[in-house]
This record gives structure tokens, sequence and C-alpha cells, in this order.
């Protein structure tokens, strides 16, 4: 499968599913990368290190800042997979530099929570 | 997306992290709109300036960014959270203006001019028809396509901002003149032709339309009601161009009801504490009707009146400014309706105005209620 590359780079790590979309403005802390919005299914957990998955991102268009917080902050996602790109996350991910890629839905279902990837963005594959 | 070699070896970061960022933020949003390649622009306005709307990760990322990145081509800025001249008589905080004087210090050392204006389009000289540029404030990327014979998209703060540093944007949407071709026509049927039913009919169209929409049934607009227009458009959705004229593609009709239902989500309360007119902000014409209006009467209640510092000082010089502010008018430069922290609920109950934009922000973002009429009607029930 080939994914839509946003962002380029590599990156390691485990993945972690949002189910819901993701605010980055309002329910991301950039202090500690926890989700701090009670009504999100990810209420509590750390986006630190993982290899996020989510549908999209929500909200205003300065959550991008928030993406460039958290990286500066060292508690940043290693890379992001959106079923759909909006322009916030590819915006902050490319402030950022950390790697992003669209997948269409069947390779978006595919993907397991908790599982160890080698995400390429530079060629769009999961190894 | 097809890059030139150039472009490459700045997006791998050959030419420093600045440009990286740029060419990353351009490369980014040109993959998620579907552009091919990107193209030169020659001058981009940005939003993202107010404290209010930025907040703490934007003044970090600006006073970073500042550090060595210099803008390529002419950039101006939209409006900050307050009139610096008469910050003093607002109950603001130390900590507010702080951030945003050190927001304000990012973009003048990055080399922008301090513009502080959501109405770049008539301040500045407009460059030759047909020119690329990059306007972040929907309004005014809406009056450069459709008004100003500019081409551009409705930009974002981050895509605008990468345009500034590199003197490029993606080659998408409303950069492409297929794309500039309504396929939706809205036909003007009501017999009000105010300002403020062009700023619903605006706002009309901005929810129904795609990228680009058709207006019948208007033969022409004044200033007023253009940037009414333009703003109640941006307001409500993506719609970044409007073409005055001929009936194409499918229709469908603004009159009395639909007009009404806009005015119904938008006005919620019959009384104001405090008036507000300018957003966007005024003109020299508009300050020059507004003189004239004023001669002989005082308004009820305090009144704020935003404009350009430039359209400010020439109003002042050539004594436009005399009348407004012996009614009681309180000019204000810099910043704007939208999002000020001057304007705060623990003060204010209600506010009047005649922005459909001023309106929607000061709902859901200053969270007062609005009694939105036109200016005729503040002018009749507003002043003695």
């Amino acid at each position: 499968m080939t994914l839509k590359v946003i962002v380029k780079g590599k990156a390691q790590g485990q993945i972690m599913i949002a189910k819901k979309p993701i605010n980055f403005l309002g329910a991301v802390d950039k202090k500690t990368g926890k989700i701090r919005d009670e009504k999100h299914d990810l209420f509590g957990k750390s986006l630190a290190d993982k290899i996020l998955v989510f549908p999209f991102g929500v909200g205003s268009s300065v959550g991008a800042y928030t993406i460039y917080s958290l990286k500066s902050n060292n508690c940043a996602p290693r890379a992001m997979i959106c079923s759909k790109v909006d322009i916030t996350t590819a915006s902050g991910c490319a402030l950022a530099n950390i790697p992003l890629v669209m997948a269409t839905k069947e390779e978006y279902d595919s993907l397991t929570d908790g599982k160890k990837i080698l995400l390429d963005a530079d060629n769009g594959k999961i190894l | 997306m097809e890059l030139t070699k150039e472009e490459e070896a700045s997006l791998k970061g050959e030419h420093g992290e600045t440009l990286a960022i740029a060419y990353r933020v351009l490369v980014a949003i040109g993959e998620a709109t579907n552009a091919d390649r990107l193209l030169p622009i020659e001058w981009a306005h940005l939003s993202g300036v107010n404290y209010n709307t930025i907040g703490d990760a934007g003044e970090e990322f600006l006073a970073n960014l500042s550090k060595d990145a210099k803008f390529k081509v002419k950039t101006t800025v939209n409006p900050m959270g307050f009139d610096p001249n008469t910050v003093s008589k607002y109950d603001i905080s130390e900590e507010f203006i702080k951030k945003q004087n050190s927001i304000k210090n990012s973009y003048k050392k990055m080399g922008a001019i301090l513009s502080f204006s959501c109405i770049p389009y008539e301040i500045f000289d407009l460059p030759k028809n047909g020119t690329h540029v990059s306007f972040a404030e929907s309004n005014a990327a809406i009056y450069a396509n459709s008004m100003a014979h500019l081409k551009t998209n409705k930009e974002g703060a981050f895509s605008a901002l990468a345009s500034a540093l590199t003197g490029k944007s993606s080659f998408s949407d409303l950069r492409k003149d297929d794309s500039r071709n309504p396929s939706l026509t809205i036909r003007m049927k009501t017999d009000q032709k105010d300002e403020l039913t062009y700023g619903m009919l605006g706002y009309f169209a901005g929810k129904v339309a795609g990228s680009s929409v058709a207006i019948s049934g208007v033969k022409e607009l004044d200033r007023r009601s253009c940037k009414s227009l333009c703003a109640g458009m941006g307001t409500s959705g993506t719609c970044g161009m409007f073409t005055l004229g001929a009936v194409r593609g499918e229709t469908m009709d603004f009159g009395k009801e639909e007009a009404q239902k806009i005015h119904d989500e938008l006005n919620t309360t019959d009384s104001g504490d405090i008036i507000t007119l300018g957003s966007p902000q005024l003109g020299l014409d508009e300050l020059s009707d507004l003189s004239g209006m004023l001669k002989g009467k005082t308004f009820k209640k305090r009144c704020m009146i935003f404009c350009p510092r430039a359209v400010q000082e020439q109003a002042r010089r050539v004594g436009f400014t005399n009348e407004i502010e012996r009614a009681g008018g309180e000019l204000l430069s810099d910043c704007c309706i939208c999002l000020t922290p001057l304007i705060d609920k623990k003060d204010v109950d209600g506010v009047i105005t005649n922005s459909v934009k001023g309106a929607y922000y000061l709902k859901t973002s200053n969270d007062v209620d609005v009694n939105l009429k036109n200016l005729a009607q503040i002018m009749k029930e507003e002043t003695i």
C-alpha cells in the first residue's frame, strides 16, 4: 500500500489510535502531551512518542502552534496518520517537522492499536 | 507535487531551518489541497497577529522564528488586540500587553509593514491585474479576488506566513482559472439595499457556495456594502470569490425570508450597552460619511469606531474626526471588533453593530449578545 505523504520523514513507534477527531488547541496539554478533554476516548493518555492515528483534526487553526509546542516540549507524537487531512494538522506537522501521511479507509482500518511500526513517510510505506 | 531543484533544496534544509519550515508548510498544504506546483506571489497579508487568537504557543513560535527569519515579499498584518495609544484606559492585563508587544516585535523583526488592518486593499496601492497575492484575512481575500482583480486562495495563517517567507504559494483552488468559474448563482431578491442586507447576503452565500459564487440582481455595490458582503461571506464558509452579473449554473434565491432567518440567527437582543462600527475597519470615505451623518447629533451610548491607523491620521488632517469625536465617537486603530479583549462580557451585556462578521465573533468569541441593525437605523435610534 502507498500512503499519501503530507510531511516527509521516518519514524518508529507504537500505534495509538484515537476514535474521535482531535482538537489540538483545546484538548491537548502542550506541556505534557496528554489529552485533557474528558469527553475524548484518549482522555488522560499521553501522545508523546506514539505514532498517532486519528480521523482528522478539528477546531481552531491555531492548534497548529500547539503541535509545534508539543515538539518543542519533547512530548509530541513521532508521526501522525489521518484518514482525512485538515489544514491545521498539516500546518502543525509541517511547522514541527513531524511526518504526516493520509491513509485510505482500507489502510486506516488495517492499523492495530499498540502495534510497533516503522513509518517511512518519504516513500509512503508502513514497514 | 513537482518542486524545482531550488525549492527541493530549501525543503531539505540546505538554506536554513526557517526556509525548511516554510517550504514544509507550503508542500503540506499543497499536498492536502492537490496542488501540482508552487508559484510566485507578490504580497502576503498575515492573520495570527492578535494574542487573543494565537495565544502563548503562537507567541513563542513567532519569537523563535523571528530570530533569523526575514520576509521575502511585501508583508502586511491583520489587527492586533488593542490600540496601544488608548490601551491604558481599558482593563487589559500587563501579561496581555507584554505578549501582544512580543508578537508585534517578532513581525517587525521579520520585516512586516505594521499596518494592523483587515482592509489592506483600501490602504495600500494594488498590484496590477492578475497578480497573485496571499491573503489570510478572509474579507480581504474575497475582496482581492472579486473586486481588485487579484488572485489568492482564502489563505490560512500558516500558508500566508510561509508565502511571506518564501514569496511562493501552492498552485491550487482559486489560483487556477477553472476554479474561479462559479457553479452556483445567488439571486438577490430583496428590495433592502443597505450594508447589513449585503452582509447577510454574503453570510448566506458563504454557507451554500463552493469556492466561487455568482450573484445576480445586484448592479452596483458601494464600498460599504461591498466590504460588508465580503466580510459576511468570509465568516460563514470557505467561499473565496464572488462575481456580479449573469446567472450561471444552479440558482438559489436570497429574499426577505432568507435575510430574516440570518438576522434571527445573529441578532440575539433588542438593545445594547455600546455601539461598535468597523468590522471590517472603516476607510476614509466611511469616516467622511459618518462625520456628515453626525452633524448636530450625539451618540446616546458609548460608540467604538475601528479604522486603520493610516486612515485615522488622514481623517484627523482633513477634520472628519472633529464631528465624530464631538458626538462621542471613540476612534480606535490597530485593532478591530473581532476578538478584541476591549469588549468584555463582564462590562457589557449587549453590543449594537451593523456588521454581520462583528456580530458572529462578538457572540461566539466574546460571548456577548448582539443587536444587529443597519447604520441608518443605528443613527436614528442611538443618537439624539
